[in-house]
């Protein structure tokens, strides 16, 4: 268990030593740091001495260990949009984009877990046939589609909910949360719903699947010769058994989310990383491009490493293998 | 309380609808069981001798169906019931044992969780009691140092020992009536003798009846009061085991009794029967064993035969047709 | 029609794949609306009353005119005008035009790139087998839509500005095939490891057929139902790519507007109630999408391969 813990950690440290090696590299070869620190028309020998205190003219490997010992202690330079520390304006940002997205993948998994373990079970009756079909359209919608779908329906024609913004958010210490605030509340509600539609019904068409398989499987049926409850046999039984492969792709929906989460704070103006990500991207603000990536990647490789760790928790037949 | 026969089944057909037609899986089969009985369901794969087991406990996977004939359970009409009270009576009056006891426990429970809760379904236990009585089943169908087993998940037990968890679980509730499809295909020759030693004591303790469903003839010889041989979907030949053994009346169940060895026998070749049972897409005219038969006359090739009872002893044959007529 | 044409169209008929797809209301829907908005992508350029790329035959005057059904709409404007004054049914059909070319390269580039891979992966195995499925296990746990963004973000910082338009078009296929190759060299390998270990394909080996031929004769044609079903499903994940690029202002230009940019471009327009130049694209788009998949789903079925 620890053997493989370990094994695991080291595995994501290559990740992200790899995913940092991108990242010098867009640092690096993408545009010019001197050019963007002292404008073109600065001399030759200013140039020469800012590229020498930059340590621009160091060896490759240097300048890249550099990097990382930089990245590590959170330090991504400058931003040339904002001329502030990278690593301020991301954790002002962060607070936004977390608390979408985790409100998001609840939502998703409070609806989407539910509805498939219905289709699975009563795969023939109409409702099953109408989660599938409107799971079907919920796959083809487009995020951002949608977002302006709910904004035309709910803040437009209905007014019921601000059609963009955070709200009135509240300080708990450095971390500024909008879900305390009635306000904050409303306006969280559209681009939550909207991120988490697609994730929605991803999770409903796996766990009916799932499902499906499992109802299969001889142990179901052995439960049911032996006479027990509907309710244990489904969510008990087949219910622990499909956990494995929703946890797997939950895990990966979470990085999925992130990526979405882009499209819908553009939609919806939310002053979360995604949007900062995409002004960079148009601005050309290539350290906070770096530190969007880094710092994604480092999200992805800790959901994963968590997903791996609840393996063990949830299944049996792999604890005893490893003790 | 009932106390006609613990199981009766009369005119069975299930049918299993393709894309192409329905195919009828098992047709007109009929026997009862007596309680405490054993009756022995002997034929080749795909000759419905599964399906009929299935059938009886209301587990048949669909798309197939019952698409005729009646079933009781103690005395109880079942194969009208909904799904919620077929419930009632599996696990408390009917029970099923399955053929693989690597897949018929679930992997994600330990043992004892699995055998607690079927106790605490069917009886008004608590916790403990529940636990001690699943001590002492685990006890009684003989796996050593229970305390401990208890506690184990399923993929710490060995096939032989699963398959007596899977029998201590079929057993929580006391039930009157086992359905046991291949209880010993899966495991080891060694340990085959083992558990249908084990089988055959519990249900004489607790006199409960068995449907032992098998293609193991050596098996039913060994267990069962009375033997059913399935072909085709049909019962071929149904009576007391030892007349049946000894004395087979139909055709196909004499080419089975010869193609096996008898102890201390030494022949230089095992008899065989000709030929494949047919796919159930192509059921031969007539008696569905004709193409196959050593002793086939013209009739057989014409019309199905109908069912001759010998005095409690079953034969669907124009041989013992013509005999009666 | 001959007796032996009619028996083969007859055998057509009735075969297997046909006879769901009738069965199946759904994959009929999904065949025809999907047909019928690709054939009037195709036509565009007849089918179109005004061509969105010439900016001679716009009238700022025309501007911001709603649909024929609504009050101050007209014929002349069947689905009515943008704020610039041009035809929205127009550009939806040359949007459409540009969105499908876009995707459609960037699935067969995937496809085919994917393919390849996996074939030489499973014929070449070893490090290479092993470095191959590395790359794509990291690949897949970063979403696609992430590595499109960034592809196409770097892609036009790296490049000088003047290029920008005239590039967009393969950056965006670029951005969108890159990640999709994961998938089909996948499947290609399982496939292809299946097969190699058959006798014929052994056989064939040892008396010295050229692996190319082996591939192209043998592996192949047992790959071809999984791969068909693969790029429908990434056919709509591909259109859907490329319309959240645009829609993001990575993608295509407005001088070049796919279905993507057009809503990008109405989105503006939202609250000051114009809200037909924006929904009746994204309505267009979701249906294309939509219908894609009812195909992906039904031929997944039909076909059943051994797909996850």
């Amino acid at each position: 268990m620890i053997r493989f813990i370990i094994s695991r950690i080291l595995q994501s440290i290559g990740v992200m030593l790899a995913v940092g090696l991108i990242a010098f590299a867009l640092f690096t070869y993408v545009g010019d740091p001197v050019n963007n620190m002292l404008g073109p028309s600065a001399s030759t020998d200013d140039r020469a001495r800012l590229r020498t205190e930059l340590g621009l003219d160091d060896p490759f490997l240097v300048q890249y260990a550099r990097f990382i010992g930089r990245a590590v202690q959170g330090d991504f330079g400058l931003s040339y949009q904002y001329a502030r520390p990278v690593i301020d304006i991301v954790a002002e940002r962060l607070p936004a984009t977390a608390e979408l997205s985790l409100v998001a993948v609840f939502l998703a998994l409070l609806v989407g877990i539910p509805m498939g373990i219905y289709a699975g079970i009563r795969p023939r009756s109409w409702l099953s046939k109408l989660f599938m079909s409107v799971s079907l359209i919920g796959v083809s919608l487009p995020t951002f589609f949608t977002g302006i779908v709910l904004i035309v329906l709910f803040a437009i024609v209905l007014r019921w909910l601000p059609p963009f913004g955070r709200g009135d958010v509240v300080m708990l210490g450095w971390w500024s949360t909008g879900l305390l605030s009635w306000s904050g509340l409303k306006s969280i509600l559209l681009p939550s719903v909207t991120l988490s539609l697609f994730q929605m019904t991803l999770i409903m068409r796996l766990v009916r699947s799932e499902m499906l398989e499992i109802v299969r499987t001889d142990y179901i049926r052995f439960a049911q010769a032996r006479g027990l409850t509907s309710r244990a046999i489904y969510f008990r039984h087949a219910l622990k058994n499909t956990l494995v492969p929703v946890i797997t792709i939950t895990g990966l929906q979470m990085g999925s989310i992130i990526a979405f989460a882009v499209i819908t704070e553009t939609v919806f103006q939310w002053p979360g990383l995604g949007l900062l990500f995409i002004q960079a991207l148009n601005f050309g603000d290539i350290p906070v491009m770096a530190a969007y990536l880094v710092f994604v990647s480092l999200m992805f490789v800790a959901i994963n490493l968590f997903v791996d760790i609840l393996y063990f928790v949830v299944d049996p037949r792999l604890r005893s293998g490893w003790t | 309380m009932h106390d006609g026969p613990i199981l009766q089944v009369e005119n069975l057909r299930i049918e299993i609808p393709t894309r192409h037609r329905t195919l009828v899986a098992v047709d007109d089969v009929s026997f009862e069981l007596a309680r405490g009985e054993v009756l022995g369901v002997v034929g080749e794969s795909g000759a419905g001798k599964s399906l009929t087991g299935a059938a009886i406990i209301g587990l048949l996977r669909p798309p197939g169906r019952i698409a005729g004939g009646r079933i009781w359970i103690d005395g109880k009409r079942v194969d009208n019931l909904s799904q919620a009270e077929m419930r009632k009576v599996r696990g408390r009056i009917a029970g099923a044992i399955f053929q693989d006891p690597m897949t018929s426990l679930n992997p994600l429970f330990t043992v004892g969780q699995q055998l607690v809760e079927t106790i605490r379904t069917h009886l008004d236990m608590s916790r403990a009691e529940a636990r001690a009585r699943a001590l002492s089943l685990l006890a009684e169908v003989g796996i050593p140092a229970p305390e401990q087993r208890l506690d184990q998940y399923p993929h710490q037990f060995s096939g032989g020992m699963r398959q007596r968890v899977v029998i201590a679980l079929a057993l929580c509730a006391n039930p009157k009536l086992i359905i046991a499809d291949e209880p010993t295909t899966a495991l080891d020759v060694s340990i085959q003798a083992q558990i249908i030693a084990l089988l055959k004591r519990l249900c004489h303790e607790h006199g409960t009846a068995v449907v032992l469903v098998t293609h193991d003839m050596g098996v039913i010889a060994e267990t069962a009061d009375r033997v059913a041989v399935m072909y085709t979907g049909r019962i071929a030949e149904l009576g007391p085991v030892a007349e049946v053994v000894r004395a087979p009346r139909h055709p196909y169940t004499a080419g089975l009794m010869a193609s096996i060895p008898a102890i201390g026998e030494t022949r230089d070749r095992l008899y065989q029967i000709d030929g494949s049972m047919p796919r159930l897409t192509n059921i031969p005219q007539g008696c569905p064993f004709n193409p196959r038969c050593p002793a086939v006359f013209d009739r057989c090739r014409r019309e199905r035969p109908e069912t001759v009872d010998l005095g409690g002893h079953r034969v669907a044959c124009w041989k013992h047709g013509e005999q009666e007529a | 029609m001959t007796d032996q044409g009619l028996s083969r169209w007859a055998a057509f008929w009735n075969s297997d794949i046909l006879y769901e797809f009738r069965r199946s209301p759904l994959a009929i829907v999904g065949f025809v609306v999907a047909g019928s908005l690709i054939l009037s992508a195709l036509l565009a350029p007849i089918l179109a009353p005004y061509d969105p790329y010439d900016a001679s035959g716009i009238d700022l005057m025309n501007g911001l005119i709603p649909p024929f059904w609504s009050d101050g709409g007209n014929m002349t404007f069947p689905l009515g005008t943008d704020n610039q004054g041009r035809d929205v049914f127009s550009g939806i059909l040359y949007g459409l035009r540009l969105s499908l070319t876009i995707s459609v390269s960037a699935v067969l580039l995937s496809a085919l790139v994917g393919t390849a891979l996996g074939l030489v992966a499973a014929w070449v195995g070893g490090w290479f087998d092993s470095a191959i499925m590395r790359l794509a296990d990291i690949q897949l746990s970063f979403p696609a839509i992430l590595i499109a963004l960034l592809v196409d973000g770097v892609a036009r910082n790296v490049l000088p500005q003047e290029q920008h338009a005239s590039l967009a078009m393969p950056i965006v296929i670029l951005a969108i095939a890159i990640s999709g190759w994961v998938q089909y060299a996948r499947t290609v390998r399982s496939i292809a490891m299946v097969e190699k270990g058959k006798d014929y394909v052994e056989a064939a080996r040892l008396i010295g057929v050229n692996p190319v031929t082996i591939a192209m004769r043998h592996i192949l044609p047992n790959a071809t139902g999984s791969i068909f079903v693969l790029g429908t499903v990434h056919l709509a994940i591909a259109i859907l790519t490329e319309a959240t690029l645009s829609f993001l202002g990575l993608g295509m230009p407005p001088t070049e507007p796919s279905i993507g940019t057009l809503i990008r471009i109405g989105n503006d327009f939202l609250f000051s109630g114009e809200w037909w130049i924006t929904i009746l694209p994204g309505v267009t788009l979701a249906l294309l999408v939509l219908s894609v998949n009812l195909l992906g789903d039904w031929l997944r079925d039909a076909l059943n391969p051994q797909l996850r």
